[in-house]
């Protein structure tokens, strides 16, 4: 293969020329459409104020590869529909190179097209196992599904040797879609379900079905799939009724407020599975992600005056794997990033260590989760 | 030569929609505009209930989420083409609203927004319950129209944007055409009459239960047919469609633009749709200002923005 002396002279110079043209400050413009307010504000407000926070700190250390981040944040209130004209308009009109979001399921599902549609890369921060299973190109996610979850407690219970379990599940949207990927997987451990009751989200005393649990023969623990108030009224009962057999509950309920609202005497001897994030103190100093979740709680904590919460940990990871993912394609072409992304490799987050693959958009395993007991009104580590 | 008003205010509306896209600096534009197209065609439904026959309700989202998940579930079970779905959806939607309206017509002012209400929340408590066929609060995916594809295949290649955009605009303006006939005809005065008084209709021989009855089932078709372009749109569908904050919303619309007047409606409708957009750089004080802009009109301009400045713009010329 021969070049003449002036193609090459000329392709020498272009090459030059684009390389003084390209501004070298050009900002990296990275949106975001979160729940900030609505319904699922409680989910939102941290992950919002999370990136807010380390979009600053990533600015004031000199940015990624020498340009500075543009975070471009809208409130969908957790409205799909809002959602989805806010993905327009980052993609349209803002010209992002990447989107952070979808607080919900709901607002995740309707935003992915727009961004497959783009092919922007998109990382969601909602829990639901269809925002990457099928696996689509452009779309990656966070935080860990609910089948890890139970794979988790399944694993713990069949270490202590229970083969027999009592389920009593909330009624919701995350109650349900829990017990139902359970049920999906309880088999492969060798687990039966012999009863299998359920509550209302707003119901006030779980105590008639505790007691049809507690009646049945053979049952060796209780697992909890339900989010907000419902556990830790099922926690209460259970003391209450003195039902005496192992009490699994979910990481829908993985909070201080858990403790607090169910009560540290019934809620004694509960167990979780929970993230790296709520026991932050509590890691020996060899754990790999304790450097990680430290150093964010702290910085989270000082920034807001809150506590830190996993949701918020969603959000920070998201942006650590899109910062590394540029940093390494050495490009904010979109598609150059959705490509660096889908090779993150080992990158420490708050929810676990990330492995990505084209098959696995999550690339999380079960070590993620932590399995906890409470103990005196406190979380204590139990592997 | 005097145009007349139906003829007037549809061009205007045409001409709107046709000549906006000249002004339209990137393609999501299109996207705030078909959303405006379709939360106006909900509206124009309201404007037969509520201006015309002087009928309130609170609960039509219900109607918006009878016809999207027409157009979400029908394909799926019963192998329907998303066209049909919506038509499917929007006979539905009448069928019910015909149910339902006779018992809760009866209501007159405050009991009728409750019973309305009722209705709507109804509906959003089945789509969110019923997992097993709605997909829950989570929602579920739409199939795809297929229309621009046919377009494509005759040379007239839009975005998705841009074909939602004229598609439900199109819509728009045949709906507001329909709207505007229903008022000069003997059905849309009988509806006015009873909007004056109830007493005086039946008097000179109004069947006042049966008209209140047509305006409730023709506005919930209406608002059948938005939601299921919604849904045909985003190609995503969650229960949020027939929440009670997107029946308020269609009301305050109504109101803000002008209860009484197609066009007014559908400018309340593009003002509402548009200014969360405006105000995302303030958005702590977006609720206030609504709020602000709500009251402000509410006061000063008690028929709504359109009519009022109209009325005082001919006040002024006459």
């Amino acid at each position: 293969m021969k070049f003449s002396l002036t193609t090459t002279a000329l392709a020498g110079t272009l090459a030059l020329v684009l390389g003084f043209a390209a501004p070298a400050l050009a900002d990296i413009k990275i949106g975001a459409t979160l729940s900030e307010t609505g319904p699922a504000s409680f989910l939102g407000d941290p992950e919002a104020k999370t990136l807010k926070m380390l979009v600053e700190e990533i600015n004031a250390a000199g940015g990624v590869n020498g340009e500075k981040i543009d975070l471009i944040v809208y409130d969908d209130g957790g409205d799909p529909n809002k959602a989805r004209t806010f993905a327009t308009r980052l993609v349209e009109d803002d010209e992002v190179v990447a989107v952070i979001g979808g607080t919900t399921t709901g607002t995740s599902m309707a935003i992915i097209p727009v961004f497959e549609d783009a092919e922007i890369p998109f990382i969601s921060l909602a829990g639901a196992i269809e925002i990457i299973d099928p696996v689509r190109p452009f779309t990656f996610k966070t935080p860990h599904t609910d089948r890890m979850a139970c794979a988790k407690i399944f694993e713990d219970m069949k270490k202590a040797g229970i083969g027999k379990i009592g389920l009593i599940s909330g009624s919701d949207g995350f109650g349900a879609s829990m017990r139902k990927q359970c049920l999906e997987i309880i088999g492969d451990y060798g687990i039966e379900v012999l009863a299998d009751e359920t509550y209302g989200p707003t119901d006030a005393d779980m105590t008639p079905q505790l007691t049809n649990i507690k009646g049945k023969d053979g049952v060796q623990a209780v697992l909890n799939p339900g989010f907000g108030q419902g556990p830790a009224i099922v926690t209460r009962n259970y003391a209450q009724l003195a039902v005496g057999l192992p009490l699994y509950q979910s990481h829908g309920v993985a909070s201080d407020g858990f403790i607090e609202l169910a009560g540290a005497e019934a809620a004694e001897g509960v167990r979780l599975p929970g993230t790296a994030l709520l026991v932050a103190s509590l890691l020996p100093e060899s754990d790999p992600q304790r450097a990680v979740v430290v150093a964010y709680k702290d910085a989270y904590e000082k920034a807001t005056g809150k506590p830190v919460s996993t949701f918020g940990g969603y959000a920070h990871d998201a942006l650590r794997i899109l910062v590394d993912a540029i940093t390494r394609a050495g490009s904010t072409e979109p598609s150059a990033i959705r490509d660096a992304i889908e090779g993150t490799s080992g990158l420490v987050g708050t929810t676990g260590t990330v492995t990505m693959t084209a098959e696995d958009h999550l690339g999380l395993d079960l070590s993620a989760f932590r399995m906890l007991q409470i103990e005196k009104g406190g979380w204590k580590i139990v592997e | 030569m005097r145009l007349s008003s139906k003829t007037t205010t549809l061009l205007i509306l045409a001409a709107v929609i046709a000549i906006a896209p000249v002004f339209f600096p990137s393609s999501y534009y299109f996207r705030v505009g078909s959303l405006i197209f379709v939360n106006g065609l909900a509206v124009t439904g309201l404007v037969i209930l509520i201006g015309y026959a002087g009928q309130i309700s609170l609960g039509h989202a219900g109607f918006a989420g009878i016809g999207a998940y027409a157009c979400a579930l029908a394909p799926v079970h019963l192998g329907l083409h998303p066209a049909l779905a919506a038509v499917l959806g929007a006979a539905l939607s009448a069928a019910i609203a015909f149910l339902v309206g006779r018992p809760i017509l009866r209501l007159k002012g405050y009991y009728l927004a409750v019973a309305s209400l009722g209705f709507g929340i109804l509906v959003s408590m089945v789509l969110s319950n019923e997992a097993q066929l709605t997909g829950g609060p989570d929602g579920m995916a739409v199939p795809e129209l297929g229309l621009r594809a046919v377009l494509k295949a005759i040379g007239i290649d839009l975005s998705n944007t841009e074909f939602w955009y004229a598609f439900s605009g199109l819509v728009l303006v045949i709906g507001a055409w329909l709207a505007l006939n229903l008022y000069h005809s003997p059905t849309g005065r009988a509806l006015r009459a009873l909007h004056g008084s109830e007493v005086a209709a039946r008097t000179v021989g109004v069947d006042v239960a049966h008209y209140k009855l047509v305006a409730f089932v023709l506005s919930a078709v209406y608002a059948s047919v938005s939601g299921s372009l919604l849904a045909l749109q985003n190609k995503f569908i969650t229960p949020d469609v027939a929440g009670f904050m997107h029946s308020i919303e269609m009301v305050t619309m109504a109101v803000l633009g002008g209860a009484g007047s197609v066009l007014g409606a559908i400018l309340g409708a593009a003002i509402l749709t548009t200014l969360p957009q405006v105000l995302t750089v303030f958005q702590e004080y977006e609720q206030l200002m609504l709020g602000l802009v709500m009251m402000l009109v509410m006061i000063f301009m008690r028929e709504g923005l359109l009519p009022s400045i109209t009325r005082r713009i001919r006040g002024r010329a006459e």
